[in-house]
């Protein structure tokens, strides 16, 4: 088989989607068109069934019922709707909330958003493997603390967090507990009825079905309230209003309902792909890898390659697509929040490069990426006066860099 | 983010790429930037006698405009006097490059780096 370039290893921003689900969700986008909600019609009766059918897949992969299943639009929606609900029903109970520097800007923004109206949230610093301190947790706990909100999973550098410990933790201090699994389906084989989450997110484009498709799960038992933030057609049983994109859901129950089934084929397969990865890119001199290796998932790949500035390191790698720390590639001039929060310095946040494999990934293409990655980055130290000074043995950390106040004037003229 | 096809030929074919020794009287070196803002530029010129610069060397550590910047610019240098060195604005490398608003820095600093270079040279002089 030839290999095609480019290779594709950013499936934490996006996975293909998977033929199967594919094929599952076209009729629906042909002649299958009903809507789910029309009750008189066996146009409606048709879709309304694949939702339900889709609904079950889902539940059954996670471990819950699916009448604890709520369609959203993705994980982002779910979020919100999970945070600003809940926060907004129990806030009677108290206007504390707590979460950590590393989630995604999903769960920050939303947490911002609260605090612009209220309520008070402490933000905990994990430690510089990217896991949270159990104690440290605990001890950020008020008696006003209504939600803690922990992702299962890392978008960034794949560590996977102590789930079931802190949903113990939770439950015993009667918090509500939201954990965002966006990068958890397919990555672990976790069941909610072993974890004492009350809310769970979900997204379907980061496990091979399609995107603009995602659900929250709302516990049952004990019973989860919240206050909906869309309005309208009462769907979801008012939780979440608006017509059901029938292909979309059919798709995701398709892809959740896949990655259960081969989760424990896939895991073994992807993790010996990554450690090749992982041992190709260790006879390159100075690199750093993010995140713990141990509590991790196998899809992912994290490295700083030290002295190699992250965008022109992606420009010279363009045969492969990644992700970058790097500031560069944004207007900001701030590098990756989550590896600054994990103590990573400016230069290495800035040189990061986040491989992430797929069940599609091939083992050509991490031959062909290590090779890549072992030309290129040599290439560019040639290029870097801070490699030169590393190897004059010059400390380019305590080096007097010239800052440059000026240049942000200069740049609005 | 696109780069211009004159960027992308600096970049992937960097033209005076290397190291002068500092400490040689003739030549001039500036080091602007820092890591922590992502870019940082060495530039050496080496300059004659009748102050002509007949060298320029450039190592950088940035992003691919960074790179195309100091690149071009030691192409610019060979040949001018220092004075003349000292008038290349940063705006006309930002247009030789086609340059995106949000890259224009790069351009600023291989100015900055120009003028630290001179005036490395100067002050040996």
């Amino acid at each position: 088989m030839s290999l095609k370039l480019p290779i594709y290893l950013d499936n934490s921003a996006t996975t293909k989607i998977d033929p199967r689900v594919l094929e599952k969700m076209m009729p629906f986008l042909t002649e299958e068109f009903g809507n789910p909600a029309s009750r008189s019609h066996s146009f409606g009766w048709t879709t309304d069934k694949a939702v339900e059918h889709a609904r079950e897949q889902v539940a059954n992969a996670v471990g819950a019922d699916s009448k604890e299943i709520i369609w959203t639009s993705g994980a982002t929606e779910s979020i919100n709707l999970a945070l600003k609900g809940a926060a907004n029903f129990y806030q009677d109970k108290g206007r504390h909330l707590i979460t950590v520097k590393t989630e995604h800007k999903a769960t920050l923004d939303t947490m911002r958003e609260l605090e612009r109206i209220g309520f008070e949230v402490t933000y905990l610093t994990p430690e510089t493997n990217g896991l949270i301190d159990l104690s440290k947790l605990a001890s950020a706990i008020r008696a006003d603390t209504i939600i803690i909100s922990v992702m299962y999973v890392n978008n960034e550098i794949g560590v996977i967090q102590d789930i079931k410990a802190i949903g113990s933790l939770c439950r015993e201090k009667n918090i509500i507990f939201h954990v965002d699994a966006a990068q958890a389906i397919g990555k672990i084989d976790f069941s909610l009825e072993n974890l004492q989450v009350d809310l769970m997110s979900f997204s379907a484009h980061k496990c091979y079905g399609p995107k603009g498709i995602g659900a929250l799960y709302v516990r049952r038992r004990p019973r989860i309230r919240l206050l909906a933030q869309i309005h309208g057609g009462g769907h979801e049983r008012g939780f979440r209003s608006g017509t059901l994109p029938t292909h979309q859901i059919v798709g995701m129950g398709e892809a959740f309902a896949i990655a259960k089934a081969e989760i424990n084929k896939e895991l073994p397969q992807i993790k010996k792909l990554r450690d090749k990865l992982l041992t190709g890119l260790q006879s390159i001199e100075e690199i750093y890898i993010n995140g713990d290796m141990e509590h991790r998932v196998p899809h992912n790949l994290n490295v700083s390659f030290n002295y190699v500035e992250g965008e022109s390191l992606i420009m010279a790698i363009k045969d492969i697509a990644v992700s970058s720390g790097s500031a560069c590639t944004s207007a900001s001039l701030e590098p990756s929040y989550v590896l600054r929060a994990i103590g990573r310095n400016d230069e290495l946040a800035h040189s990061s490069i986040r491989f992430s494999l797929s069940r599609f990934t091939t083992e050509e293409e991490i031959d062909y990426t290590v090779k890549l990655l072992n030309e290129k980055v040599a290439k560019l130290r040639d290029l870097s006066p801070l490699w030169e000074m590393f190897k004059d043995g010059i400390d380019v950390s305590s080096y007097e860099w010239q800052e440059h106040g000026e240049r942000d004037i200069i740049l609005h003229n | 983010m696109s780069y211009s096809n004159k960027v992308i030929d600096h970049y992937e074919h960097p033209r005076n790429v290397g190291a002068l020794n500092k400490d040689d009287p003739s030549v001039g070196t500036g080091m602007v930037g820092a890591p922590a803002c992502g870019d940082v530029m060495k530039l050496q010129i080496k300059v004659s006698d009748s102050g002509i610069i007949e060298d320029a060397k450039f190592k950088t550590y940035g992003c691919g405009s960074a790179i195309a910047s100091s690149s071009l610019v030691t192409e610019w240098l060979k040949g001018k006097n220092l004075d003349e060195a000292q008038m290349i604005k940063n705006s006309q490398i930002a247009e030789e490059l086609e340059l995106p608003p949000v890259k224009i820095h790069c351009s600023v600093l291989a100015e900055d780096a120009i003028k630290a270079a001179v005036a490395n040279y100067r002050s040996k002089h």
